[in-house]
């Protein structure tokens, strides 16, 4: 057992990849001796090389772009984006290229690209660093869209995505980098990369959440238990596709959902989520799905990101209204 | 036998020569110099600067108070008073030189780092540090002084103010006068990271086609966050511009008689209406990246050492005492008006008022559709249910 942050995780998940395959290379800006302005890539440039471990030129069309070819050669590129505002550069290469060569080529080419995302707010920053363009990606036929919420299951997941042979978008919480936990290497993953995870069970109403969220879902069903509510929390991991089956078993239980995120209201995942849930479930909801997220502007000045983010307060409303059905 | 293809110069078949890397120390570099890190005065063939010793006194001035001004934000961060900071440190010619090159009509297109610019446009220091504050994304009219918002995506940019010079030429305003101050122009702020970027790319080739009056100004600080400059290329940058089909010059970015003349020189050129001009100011970035970074993790101090020797406020200070007679009253009234501003500028920053998300609901669109209307009163209603919660 070892004590690992959400962001070690990652690190060591990924080290454990590129021992695992020689074709794995990591690639994006300010990756190599720096570890990333995360640190998330700290050590692995030292220890598996230049070559294998890539500070690209600041262009991230480049570096996706380059990605693709490197994974046409037979290499499983890992591709890290800065930060969340700054991936739009690639966004052609990703949309048309990327996410279609496999559908094109009528499944003869496979494109084994992960391209890892620290996405959210919730850390102060300026603008562009604290979007959550999730949905973005998600609405896009043949990228596969995954985010952790825990350090275990980050270890976990992105070993499971750079092993994908479908493209795979990588949203890492950024402001639970910090988050740690408890890792035990030797025991296999609970769950493949596309299932959710009920992380607190619960029986009044389901809190469908995912990455940066999870944590605070988890603190408002603690909280909720005074107020006399037991709330069952699922941490949805993967939002292209969704498991719908662990979202359907949940609320079908519950017969109530509020869907939390940071992406904004409309069109964002929790839209895509009460549609199928009000389709596959409607004979068991008390309520209708409720959705607590951020709003339908862009993300504001740092100052106010507290009051836009969905945060404990704001969940324990949206169960109040889902429970006042 | 050597075929040659008919019509092609054989020129086009010699192999490239690539420098060994262009990360030269700076006395290999070669770039234009009118003032040495000693201070003395040096001649060049194509540049001279031609203002007296009162405009150095004021180049003197503006870069001794922007960076103080760049210190006190350094210091509002760390205190906590500033999310982020991204100090112009080492900088100072080349944004000093450049800023005081433009006429009141040239337009400005910055990155995040062109506190001396803004400085030199008349933008109130108090507003950059909203940005950083967090209470506004820039929320000055560019109109006001001519200055854009800040930029912080690398290298959109260039593309906008290749937009705006377009428009200056199809209003007509170019041209015409006989002594340069005609016409007007628009200048470009990038990096030399920034010069890998699509866009940048994208925005030469469209001012070169274009004859666009833009000034394309890349400091070149030897750095993009961790990234040395040969990441981003293999020849010196101010030579990409002739494949783009303009012209391109390097100039001793610590250097603020020469970043004034090779600054107006291009201006003059883009005013005229003879197209745009790149200019590689060769600098280094003292500080770290951002208040956020920590350079010990990728370069050596001996660096910094080196470039110390080359300050562009300590040469112009040697240049000033030594041959213009200047005495220390002069520096020590600067320093002392530099102490009163960051005073002023500190208490400003304390008292900014902080913003309400309420308000941010009416700018996403001109005209607030309803849905945005009813998420802002229902938030609203929210937010008032805590009142008197403490
Ligand atoms: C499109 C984009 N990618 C990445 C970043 C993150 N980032 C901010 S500054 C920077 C380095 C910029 O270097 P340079 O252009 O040399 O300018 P300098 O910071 O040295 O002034 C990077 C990678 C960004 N802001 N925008
Ligand atoms: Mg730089």
């Amino acid at each position: 057992m070892t004590k690992i942050t959400l962001g070690k995780g990652i690190n060591a998940g990924l080290r454990a990849a590129m021992e695992a395959d020689p074709k794995v290379v990591v690639m994006g800006e300010d990756i190599g001796k720096l570890g990333g302005v995360f640190r998330v890539t700290e050590g692995l440039q030292k220890d598996f090389g230049e070559d294998r471990v890539i500070d690209t030129p600041l262009a991230e069309s480049g570096i996706i772009g380059t990605a693709v070819g490197l994974a046409l050669r037979g290499y499983r590129p890992v591709c890290e984006i800065q930060f969340d505002g700054f991936v739009f550069p690639a966004y052609d290469q990703i949309i048309n290229q990327v996410a279609k060569m496999h559908y094109r080529s009528m499944g003869k080419i496979k494109m084994p690209v992960v391209i890892r995302i620290p996405y959210g707010g919730g850390i102060g920053a300026v603008e562009h660093h604290s979007e959550s363009p999730e949905a973005l990606f998600a609405h896009v036929n043949g990228l596969k869209v995954v985010t952790c919420g825990d350090p275990v299951d980050a270890y976990w997941m992105i070993q499971q995505a750079i092993a994908s042979d479908d493209p795979v978008v990588f949203f890492e919480p950024k402001r639970r980098y910090h988050e740690k936990a408890e890792l035990d290497e030797s025991v296999p993953p609970a769950l493949p990369l596309h299932q959710a995870k009920v992380v607190r069970e619960g029986a009044d109403a389901t809190l469908l959440c995912y990455g940066p969220m999870v944590k605070t879902c988890v603190q408002a069903a603690e909280a909720a238990v005074e107020d006399g509510r037991n709330l069952e929390v699922v941490d949805l991991r993967t939002i292209s596709p969704f498991d719908l089956p662990t979202i359907f078993a949940s609320v079908k239980k519950t017969g109530r959902a509020v869907v939390v995120h940071e992406a904004t209201l409309s069109f964002g995942p929790g839209s895509e989520i009460a549609a199928r849930v009000s389709e596959e479930c409607f004979y068991h909801l008390e309520a209708p799905v409720l959705r607590v997220t951020g709003f339908d502007t862009p993300y504001p000045p740092s100052r106010m990101e507290e009051e836009y983010l969905p945060d404990l307060d704001r969940v324990l409303d949206g169960v109040d209204r889902v429970m006042g059905y | 036998m050597s075929e040659s293809v008919p019509g092609t110069p054989p020129e086009v078949f010699a192999p490239v020569e690539v420098p060994v890397s262009p990360a030269q120390p700076p006395e290999e570099v070669e770039f234009v110099q009118l003032l040495t890190p000693e201070g003395e005065r040096v001649e060049h063939p194509d540049y001279s600067f031609d203002l007296d010793d009162e405009a150095i006194k004021g180049f003197y001035r503006d870069m001794v108070l922007v960076r103080r001004i760049d210190a006190e934000a350094t210091a509002l961060q760390r205190q906590g008073e500033l999310g982020l900071w991204a100090s112009l440190l080492g900088q100072e010619a080349a944004q000093i030189g450049s800023g005081r090159a433009l006429n009141a009509k040239d337009m400005v297109f910055p990155t995040y780092r062109e506190h001396g610019v803004a400085w030199c446009q008349g933008v109130n220091p108090l507003n950059l540090l909203g940005l950083f504050r967090g209470v506004d994304q820039g929320a000055w009219d560019p109109k006001d002084n001519n200055f854009h918002l800040y930029t912080i995506v690398i290298g959109a940019q260039t593309l906008h103010a290749t937009g705006y010079a377009m428009g200056q030429q199809r209003d007509g305003v170019l041209g015409g006068g006989v002594d340069g101050d005609a016409g007007e122009a628009t200048i470009a702020y990038f990096g030399d990271g920034a010069s890998s970027q699509g866009d940048v790319n994208e925005a030469f080739i469209y001012a070169s086609v274009f004859n666009a009056p833009v000034v394309f100004f890349c400091q070149n600080n030897q750095w993009a966050i961790s990234e040395p400059i040969d990441r981003q290329t293999r020849i010196p940058l101010y030579q990409r511009a002739a494949g783009f089909g303009f012209p391109g010059v390097r100039v001793d970015g610590n250097d603020v008689l020469a970043t004034y003349a090779v600054s107006q020189q291009a201006l003059k050129r883009a005013r005229e209406g003879s197209g745009p001009t790149l200019i590689e100011a060769y600098t280094y970035r003292m500080g770290a990246h951002t208040t956020s970074d920590d350079p010990t993790k990728y370069r050596l101090n001996e660096d910094l050492e080196h470039w110390k020797l080359k300050d562009p406020i300590e040469r112009v200070h040697a240049y000033l005492s030594r041959h213009a007679g200047v005495d220390h009253d002069f520096f020590d009234e600067i320093d002392a008006e530099g102490d009163k501003i960051a005073a002023e500028l500190r208490a400003g920053c304390l008292a900014l008022p902080d913003p309400q998300l309420t308000d941010f609901f009416q700018h996403v669109y001109v005209e607030e559709t309803p849905q945005l209307a009813e998420q802002r009163a229902q938030y609203a209603a929210y937010a008032a249910s805590f009142d008197g919660e403490g």
